[in-house]
């Protein structure tokens, strides 16, 4: 039964997503569809990061690395001309999980505070090789010379049919991870954050498990970051500060981690909440820090754990 | 004495000044039940890490089946057939009794880098995990999560957890700790079902469940082992009786 | 290449040095005893150095500004263990992690409240102002020289505490058996506090006295504290011996690394390729050091647990 009211409540969010672009044209507001893709761009990050910090219990605090990877990935092929999506995504997802593969090699090796440290580390790493490369904008970053288009298929310069491919994208990223989490591997992922020594003791290496989870976010979020860039016409390294890792981290937190809808739920809180406290504030983060303790210390089961058949269950 | 199925040659493993196992030499037959006790703080737990691979040792060689294993990490370990169950409750309290047992089907029934299809919808899987529930008396508990479990019956699913493996070598530590009366009685009578059928090393305190399952008895103090064979000669063996055993055996 | 350059160099790697392992020292103790991810200790220095700047144009004094900022930092280390850290030493690193960057958002908007978002100049009392002729043509500046000279003087101390003091004793064993420790009886609440203030005011320190060098502002902080990580990572956590051998590596490679690895690569490629290659790998370089290392001996080098 908890498994119905789950795919109902799933179900009930896309559309409810699905929604706003009409909505939004009914009532003269424009600014709902910027603020909802927005919103669902991260939902996709925060998706894929809880991949491996739900399911799998790696705490990965370098993730809005591949948000930057993805981004750069799209832009310097823009800047250089070539606006075709399909390359430009498959360099996208190429980068990411190649960098997530490197990283994750040497990661995962690690454990508890280590791999924390380590992939702060490398993120800011990335950061750092961001700002020195000039041609790109450096520091200040860049405009994205054109946005993406699909051959005639779809140009994401038009706001509507942008706004049904990250719905697309999105929805279809649900269901692989809820197909992934399910198999064979991902049992294993989830057994090894269950227990480590006992994974062990039945005959898993947990390591290239880990691994091929890790690269996997990785290049999920890839793809959140080729539509991020699309979505601010601009580029800079900034997508890849450790805060931004933090604040993908929360989402996760927030809506619930270990679950599906959780994601998306969490991405809509913390982009409504600074929102609505930015308008009243713009030291805004003064509030925002101490309701993040807040939230740590005393809601540790997300907002998924309020609908019904939500929680972790799997 | 090369028709050991495990072999182990002057292990040794030290803690600082501390020598917790002590050059221990030790036979295993195919087969047999072979328990190991002694003394709190005697090493048993280092000793059984060591054999799991859980622990490198300081020193020594295990061999297992005619391969030097000394250096296997414990997944190693399992592949080639050697089995473990924990002390302290080791499970996945998250999972139901049966996903538990079904992980460990699926550790040795191919390869897991399958994304698609459900594990849980595999019936190579789950046959044989419902089969092994059965067989140590968790059958109709199947479904319930594990940390909803009694402690007895939480002992019970280790050892399902190590029989899943299909393994030719079972290492249990202390499987009946903590368990009530009735319920020690009844875990040492399906072990005993099992003599015979798998080669057991059983790390013990309880004497009942020692004498009752063991073929040879090997004892550890102060990390070394001072005397090894049948039960009756250990029973009376004075240095055993002075170590460990007092006077009541 | 001119030796004096080099020579200069090396002591500003020196004084990097001490400045990392002053914030090393404090929050390696703090992972290996209280098993506690404090990303907030970067809130730290940078509350150092503001309540400096703010004690000392008070007091008009600069030592009477180091000392009450010192104090400050301290009393808010002690106050924001107690009020906020307690509750973290039982719950899981991701717990931890998360807290402790929402007070990371807290402090960088509280400091930006109250003395703006801008960067302050800070500047050195006149007296340890100016260079110092060290030797035959090198010119140092007095103000990094007695950075290093504190920072020195700071080891030692350290030093002396661990290994000579009950105290020291406790933190030794803490770091590498916490459990043992409070079953022996120990306050280990009273322990974690004295802990926790001691690496709050030798991060107040840090930041104090890194004021006049790098810029005071918002988020300082947190710029540093990634280079801590890496030094932790590096010298193994829980472990003073580590952190110092961290600091000093970290704070040589990325001092040396940023000075000569452009003129390096300029006398194999290009210049263009120098100068586009060069400060992008010389910023990577304690990253990818750190990889290394790691790959090596994953519990870093001088690990606090066996």
């Amino acid at each position: 039964m908890a498994f119905r009211a789950r795919t109902v409540s799933i179900a009930v969010v896309l559309v409810a997503l699905a929604a706003v672009p009409p909505v939004a044209a009914a009532l003269g507001q424009p600014f709902y569809l910027d603020l909802f893709r927005r919103i669902m761009i991260f939902a996709i990050a925060a998706l894929s990061l809880n991949l491996i910090l739900g399911y799998g219990g790696l705490i990965s605090f370098g993730h809005a690395a591949y948000l930057g990877v993805g981004a750069y990935a799209v832009g310097i092929l823009a800047h250089h001309g070539i606006h075709n999506g399909f390359l430009q995504f498959a360099l996208a997802i190429g980068a990411s999980a190649a960098v997530a593969l490197v990283i994750g090699a040497v990661s995962i090796r690690t454990s508890g505070v280590y791999f924390i440290m380590i992939t702060l580390a490398f993120t800011q790493m990335l950061y750092y090789l961001g700002i020195s490369v000039e041609e790109y904008g450096g520091d200040d970053g860049m405009r994205l010379a054109a946005r993406t288009q699909f051959g005639p298929l779809l140009d994401l310069a038009s706001p509507t049919p942008f706004y049904y491919f990250v719905l697309a994208i999105l929805a279809g990223f649900v269901y692989l991870v809820h197909r992934l989490v399910n198999s064979r591997f991902g049992m294993v992922v989830r057994a090894a954050k269950s227990n480590d020594a006992r994974t062990r003791a039945i005959g898993f290496s947990p390591y290239p498990y880990r691994l091929a989870a890790f690269v996997i976010a990785g290049a999920m979020c890839g793809v959140a970051g080729a539509l991020l860039v699309n979505q601010t016409a601009y580029l800079t390294p900034e997508f890849m500060n450790w805060t931004r890792s933090g604040e993908i981290m929360f989402m996760v937190i927030l809506g619930g981690i270990a679950t599906l809808i959780g994601p998306v739920l969490g991405a809509a809180a913390l982009l409504l909440l600074e929102d609505f406290l930015a308008a009243w504030t713009q030291h805004w983060q003064i509030i925002l820090g101490p309701i993040l303790v807040l939230v740590v210390l005393f809601a540790r089961r997300g907002l998924a754990g309020l609908l019904p058949g939500g929680g972790r269950d799997e | 004495m090369s028709d050991a199925l495990l072999e182990v040659r002057g292990l040794a493993k030290s803690f600082g000044a501390l020598r917790a196992t002590d050059n221990v030499d030790l036979d295993v037959r195919e087969g047999e039940t072979h328990a190991i006790i002694g003394p709190n703080g005697a090493g048993k737990t280092t000793l059984i890490g060591q054999l799991a691979g859980n622990l490198r040792p300081d020193a020594g060689r295990i061999r297992f089946a005619g391969d030097d294993i000394t250096a296997l990490a414990a997944p190693a370990r399992s592949r080639k057939g050697l089995a473990r169950s924990f002390q302290i409750t080791s499970i996945y309290r998250e999972f139901s009794a049966l996903d538990n047992v079904a992980l460990a089907v699926q550790a040795h029934a191919g390869h897991s880098f399958r994304f698609w299809k459900a594990a849980r919808a595999e019936p190579e899987l789950r046959e044989p995990a419902r089969a092994i529930l059965e067989e140590v008396g968790l059958g109709p508990r199947a479904d319930v999560l594990a940390a909803n479990l009694a402690h007895g019956e939480q002992r019970q699913l280790e050892i399902a957890m190590a029989l899943a493996t299909r393994p030719r070598l079972m290492l249990l530590d202390e499987p009946v700790a903590g368990m009530g009366i009735e319920e020690s009685q009844r875990m040492i009578r399906f072990l005993a079902g099992l003599k015979g059928t798998r080669t057991m090393i059983l790390v013990e305190h309880d004497m009942d469940a020692v004498f009752t399952l063991a073929d040879r008895i090997s004892v550890l103090v102060y990390g070394r082992i001072i005397a090894s064979g049948a039960p009756e000669a250990i029973r009376a063996n004075p240095e055993v009786r002075n170590a460990y055993l007092g006077e009541e055996a | 290449m001119d030796p004096i350059l080099i020579l200069e160099q090396t002591l500003n790697g020196l004084q990097l040095g001490v400045t990392l392992f002053l914030m090393a020292a404090g929050l390696t103790l703090v992972f290996g005893i209280m098993n506690l991810v404090n990303l907030a200790h970067g809130s730290l220095y940078m509350v150092g150095a503001y309540l400096w700047v703010l004690f000392a144009k008070l007091t008009g004094s600069y030592l009477a500004g180091v000392a009450l900022a010192l104090a400050g930092t301290l009393a808010i280390g002690v106050l924001v263990e107690i009020v906020a850290l307690r509750t973290l030493y039982d719950r899981d690193h991701l717990d931890q992690v998360l807290a402790t960057f929402g007070l990371i958002l807290f402090f960088n908007e509280l400091v930006a409240i109250l003395w703006g978002r801008a960067a302050i100049y800070a500047f050195a009392p006149a007296w340890l102002s100016g260079h110092v002729e060290l030797f035959a043509g090198l010119r140092y500046p007095l103000y990094r020289l007695a950075i290093i000279a504190v920072g020195i003087a700071v080891a030692a101390g350290l030093w002396y505490v661990v290994t000579r003091t009950r105290l020291g004793m406790l933190i030794r064993a803490g770091a590498s058996n916490r459990t043992m420790v409070a079953a022996l009886g120990v306050n280990i609440r009273l322990l974690y506090t004295v802990v926790f203030g001691f690496g709050a005011a030798l991060a107040g320190l840090a930041g104090l006295m890194a004021g006049p060098i790098y810029t005071v502002e918002p988020g300082m902080g947190e710029k540093i504290l990634i280079e801590v990580f890496v030094v932790i990572v590096i010298g193994g956590i829980g472990s003073i011996r580590g952190a110092l051998a961290g600091a000093l590596i970290v704070g040589m490679v990325d001092t040396l690394g940023r000075a000569f690895l452009k003129p390096t690569l300029a006398t194999v490629l290009s210049p263009t390729a120098a100068d586009a290659a060069g400060p992008a790998i010389a910023s990577m370089l304690i990253y990818l050091l750190m990889a290394v290392i790691l790959a090596l001996r994953p519990a870093g080098l001088f690990p606090a647990r066996g």
